[in-house]
């Protein structure tokens, strides 16, 4: 799986790059940088709880095709 | 708006050709250009032509326009027919050669796109013009209404007018416009020639782009592989402003040197004369005068350069006007035209020109060498984070202009000034 988020939806919130900093930092107005890389087995609970802690559901899970 | 005319001999094939037997005047055109064909399928060739081409998009993205042909075509259902949008928004302002076609040649832009249409299946055309563009307006209109008289056509052609914005023309965009909605990108992930114009397949293809498909149906692959290069062929419009004499529309081969093209506009690349050349428009990157004498008209030449080929504008910049300065400028106006959606684009834009015109303003100075750095991480954080590609061209942009006018750079840090 990978992590994305929608740069429209987004509000800066923040709440995912505190529960999520293993794929996801801040840029300097507050806005997430996400990390697209695959996420294992071990880091997907905290991949989870950030897609649905996001108050405005701006973060979605999706399956990580080969060869990308 | 001028048009440039000059014919140019290149071992006996002339240019120009898109730009030739430009007319209003229906009867005139079909001296030179059949009608397209009424039955709506199954003409494969015309596809089959345009890919044996290898006509690449004049929008600016350079995709292979015979694949996106297939994909529409291949999408096409009785109960879901395909639409063509001819994207005529040309929101980049260094750049005026759709309006050019449209305004001068409306008929082999209506005919690439009946083409289109019936190579897709689609019986629904929609040229979308600028509003602001009125003489193309109005062309384009009277093209349409001298059709419906002359004539038969299955497939319906409308006119739709576009919000006076940049991103206007971001096919998302486009799309969202003619389905009701504001005129800014969307992050819908389905694709135009999935689900466009009410949900149908929807081949969204640039003016001149379109036109060159009429060319290619009139003359056959061969003949408009006698310009440019194996991987980009053909001719492209250009409009070229600045240190020229002969400021507009030109057509020149792909491939052509730059050197050539100034040239062909009545400028000159000497350092006493050009600071720099813009290439690609407010969209492109600029570069210098050395860079541009060895590069040629080619995504594959411009790329190492960290440029492309754009939408063909081309702005060679006088000598006596500062590059930083012109630079400030552009990323001021592209950082206004954000649609405003996305926050990294929104803060991240606005960071970038306010501090490039510090930079050049030599204020801010205390932060020192900070200014340049700063510039150098925000763009690193905006690139490539927003729902359409105008954060990727404002830092294309602000990169290229910390490289080719470095020299400058040091200058105005150190407060030196500038006397341009």
């Amino acid at each position: 799986m990978k992590i994305r988020v929608d740069p429209i939806v987004c509000d800066g919130h923040g709440v995912c790059a505190e529960l999520f900093p293993e794929r996801i930092s801040l840029d300097d107005w507050g806005y997430p940088i996400v990390d697209d890389s695959p996420i294992d087995d071990r880091l997907l609970p905290h991949a989870k709880r950030a897609v649905e802690q996001c108050p405005v559901i701006a973060l979605r899970l999706e399956r990580a095709l080969a060869g990308r | 708006m001028a048009v440039a005319l000059r014919e140019l001999e290149t071992e006996g094939i002339t240019l120009p050709r898109i730009l030739a037997g430009l007319t209003n005047d229906l009867v005139e055109h079909r001296r030179r250009y059949p009608a397209p064909p009424l039955s709506a399928r199954p003409l494969g060739d015309i596809t089959t032509a345009i890919e044996r081409s290898g006509l690449r998009g004049r929008g600016g993205a350079g995709f292979p326009t015979a694949r996106k042909l297939r994909a529409v075509a291949d999408r096409h259902s009785h109960s879901r027919h395909p639409v063509v949008v001819v994207n005529g928004s040309e929101g980049e302002p260094a750049s005026s050669k759709d309006v050019v076609l449209l305004t001068r040649h409306p008929h082999l832009v209506l005919d690439g796109a009946l083409l289109a249409a019936a190579a897709t299946g689609a019986r629904e055309v929609i040229v979308c013009i600028d509003e602001t563009a009125t003489k193309a307006l109005h062309a384009v209109r009277k093209a349409i209404n001298e059709r419906a008289r002359t004539e038969a056509s299955s497939r319906v052609i409308r006119v739709a007018t576009i919000p006076h914005r940049y991103v206007a023309g971001e096919e998302t965009a486009l799309i969202h416009w003619l389905n009701g909605g504001e005129a800014k990108p969307t992050s819908n992930p389905t694709r135009p020639f999935e689900a466009g114009v009410g949900g149908r397949p929807t081949l969204v293809d640039n003016v001149e782009t379109l036109a060159h498909v009429a060319q290619i149906a009139r003359h056959g692959p061969d003949w408009f592989r006698e310009f440019g290069t194996d991987d980009e062929p053909g001719t492209m419009l250009v409009t070229i402003t600045g240190a020229v004499t002969r400021t507009g529309v030109h057509e020149v081969p792909v491939g052509a040197r730059i050197s050539e093209v100034i040239a062909q506009a009545g400028g000159f690349l000497s350092s006493t004369k050009a600071g720099a050349v813009l290439v690609g428009g407010y969209f492109g990157a600029w570069l210098s005068i050395d860079q541009a004498r060895r590069t040629s008209l080619t995504n594959e030449d411009l790329r190492p350069l960290g440029a492309g080929l754009g939408c063909g504008a081309i702005v060679v910049l006088p000598r006596t006007t500062c590059g930083l300065k012109e630079t400030a400028r552009i990323l001021a106006w592209l950082a206004n035209e954000s649609a405003g959606q996305c926050g990294s684009c929104v803060h991240g834009l606005a960071a970038i020109a306010g501090g490039f015109a510090n930079l050049n303003d030599g204020a801010d100075l205390t932060r020192g060498d900070d200014t340049v750095d700063r510039l150098v991480r925000w763009a690193g954080q905006v690139e490539g984070r927003g729902a359409c590609h105008l954060p990727n061209g404002a830092v294309r942009l602000l990169r290229s202009a910390l490289t080719v006018f470095a020299d400058d750079v040091e200058r105005h840090l150190a407060g030196r000034g500038c006397e341009r």
